[in-house]
């Protein structure tokens, strides 16, 4: 766990940016050039580029050489530690309300006594 | 069954939201009395609220200090800009680690649902980086949550 930390540092550095997200959404539909990912977002290809390096640098995408192409797909690996991540902080958030709902079932009888 | 929901909205903001079964009147007073906040908002096993400052009109202060078995502490200071009783509550707040973190914007709202009560809770931070780190200290909180439970195991 403590060895994903740095990573998840960057990964959601490189999510902090609209574009980027947009990026990581086309590719769960499934891999992609930097020419095909250009179009959509009328970039120039070297600002897609540049997108893709920090999304590779955080891991969260990976690339293969095909010819002159590289294309880019989601890494699965760098995705799952954010999940796990969330799931984490879900669960310390969840922890807390699960000891509210308890304090709620306590007050109930209070409730009733009181005169207001 | 899972009764909470977190997402992240745009570039700076973090909703969470929960169901709870009892009135927003009971929920309202769960946010605002001290002697209740200091039953459940503790974060992970193993940590208490010892100090619960709590001046819950607009303008008023609040302080909590959490500590845990281990001497480990820290503490969240913030003001109350708004509260509807028992309907919703605005404030500001920052940790202090020790250096304070920036504002962090928070209306809390809770809506009658069927019998019980709909919390909405919406964190504005002033921009990705900050939302960025808030979340990344929100993991240390969890992993210490599951260092706890491990404790616990052994």
């Amino acid at each position: 766990m403590i060895g994903q930390t740095p990573n998840l540092d960057a990964a959601f550095s490189a999510l902090s940016d609209p574009t980027r997200r947009a990026i990581l959404a086309r590719l769960v539909l499934g891999e992609a050039t930097v020419l095909e990912l250009a179009k959509p977002f009328e970039m120039t290809q070297p600002a897609v580029s540049r997108h893709l390096k920090v999304l590779e640098e955080a891991g969260l995408i990976v690339r293969r050489v095909e010819g002159s192409k590289r294309p880019s797909r989601l890494a699965k690996d760098g995705m799952e530690a954010i999940d796990q991540w969330l799931a984490m902080l879900r669960e310390a958030l969840a922890r807390n309300y699960d000891r509210l709902d308890k304090v709620l079932a306590d007050m109930k009888p209070e409730t009733g006594k009181e005169t207001l | 069954m899972s009764k909470m929901t977190l997402t992240t909205e745009g570039d700076k903001h973090i909703v969470v939201t929960r169901r709870f079964a009892a009135s927003p009147e009971a929920v309202y007073r769960a946010h605002t009395e001290p002697e209740l906040i200091q039953k459940w908002l503790l974060g992970p096993e193993g940590w208490t609220m010892p100090v619960c400052i709590h001046d819950a009109r607009p303008g008023g202060k609040f302080r909590y200090e959490w500590k845990n078995g281990n001497g480990q502490g820290f503490h969240v200071t913030g003001e109350f800009l708004e509260l509807e009783p028992y309907n919703r509550i605005v404030h500001v707040e920052r940790m202090h680690l020790p250096d304070p973190t920036p504002d962090n914007h928070i209306e809390t709202r809770f809506d009658p649902d069927g019998a019980g009560t709909l919390m909405t809770m919406r964190m504005t931070l002033p921009d990705a980086e900050t939302r960025r780190q808030m979340l990344a200290t929100g993991m240390e909180h969890g992993m210490e949550a599951s260092y706890v439970r491990l404790d616990n195991m052994i």
